[in-house]
């Protein structure tokens, strides 16, 4: 088997694999599901699931010690995103209380080669980012809400994806022990 | 490379996704398609910039070799044809079934993890014009067989 060794760049097709295999799995639920409401959901959910296991996977890569501010975690999750999808989104809009940030994508390899028809103009085509957050940080004991202000699928110019601090999870104390 | 890990949560959650909703756990179906369409389309980038395949025999070889090392980082250890159609592709170590421990039991679930690949090189024979039907067949884990079959008419 002898045909000249691979001309294709490597990192651009594994990310091209991965966008279109989001797709052909986005594009069969919308098949599945009749309702937009419910792939959203369905997404979030499949994000959630990988968030999990994604957290186990960067903590054992960095090495990184608890976060033991919002601030903090920000840097993190912007460092999570470089090194799972080669993106590096900016971190901006904090709130006053410092509880709440926004992560701004120039562009979003998920949705590479994609164009949404006017009429799913509710799905969330990205939800799988929002639900591998919420995800990875109650792993790490950080409960957090995640949703989008905008989404350059729906003609803004920038994706931004809002991450609000609610509460941080407590240890269960094991039964029987105060 | 950082990224297949990602690759391999998403496909677990395909997986997974693709039996929550069927009665029948052994539907395939939806799983295999998902391959296709993604193979389909993976294709048409891959095979861009390169020269058209002068047969059958060679547009396999490309499958055995670029495309499978671009996506399970390996090449297929062995190609055997009969010359009429029928390949089959031998892989010792296929990438989704390295992280399952060998074991009866285990052998009973592989289906799951080769049905996506299976769609994958149908829709990619596809686009380059040959029309297939590609079955998988597991021994033991991690070491899997397709078999190509070409449909001729």
């Amino acid at each position: 088997m002898s045909r000249q060794a691979t001309r294709l760049d490597a990192k651009k097709v594994n990310s091209e694999f991965l966008t279109l295999t989001y797709g052909a799995l986005v594009t069969q639920m919308l098949r599945d599901f009749e309702n937009v409401d419910d792939v959203n959901k369905q997404l979030e959910r499949i994000g959630y699931n990988m968030g999990m296991r994604l957290i186990e996977d960067f903590l054992a890569r960095t090495s990184a010690p608890r976060c033991l501010e919002m601030r903090e975690t920000a840097d993190r999750i912007q460092q999570a995103f470089r090194i799972y999808l080669s993106v590096q989104p900016t971190i901006s809009n904090w709130s006053a209380a410092s509880d709440e940030f926004s992560l701004l994508f120039d562009s979003n390899p998920l949705t590479e080669f994609v164009e949404l028809p006017t009429d799913l103009s509710n799905l969330r085509y990205s939800a799988i980012l929002s639900g591998c957050i919420r995800g990875a940080l109650e792993m790490v004991q950080l409960e957090v809400q995640c949703w989008f202000v905008q989404d350059q699928l729906k003609g803004d110019n920038v994706t931004e994806l809002r991450v609000k601090f609610v509460r941080r999870l407590e240890e269960a104390i094991p039964a029987g022990e105060d | 490379m950082s990224e297949e890990i990602v690759f391999d949560c998403l496909h677990a959650e395909i997986v997974n996704y693709c039996l929550d909703n069927r009665k029948d756990q052994n539907d395939l179906a939806t799983l295999e398609y998902i391959g296709f369409t993604t193979g389909y389309r993976l294709n048409e980038r891959l095979t861009r910039d390169v020269t058209r395949f002068k047969d059958e025999l060679e547009t396999m070889k490309f499958i055995c070799t670029d495309f499978w090392t671009l996506i399970y980082k390996k090449q297929v250890d062995n190609l055997r044809t009969n010359n009429n159609g029928m390949y089959v592709l031998q892989d010792r170590a296929f990438r989704f079934l390295t992280r399952i421990s060998p074991g009866a039991k285990q052998l009973e679930q592989a289906p799951k993890f080769v049905a996506f690949t299976c769609g994958l090189v149908r829709g990619a024979l596809s686009n380059l014009g040959i029309n297939s039907t590609v079955t998988a067949e597991v021994q033991t884990i991690p070491a899997c067989r397709f078999h190509v079959e070409v449909n001729r008419s």
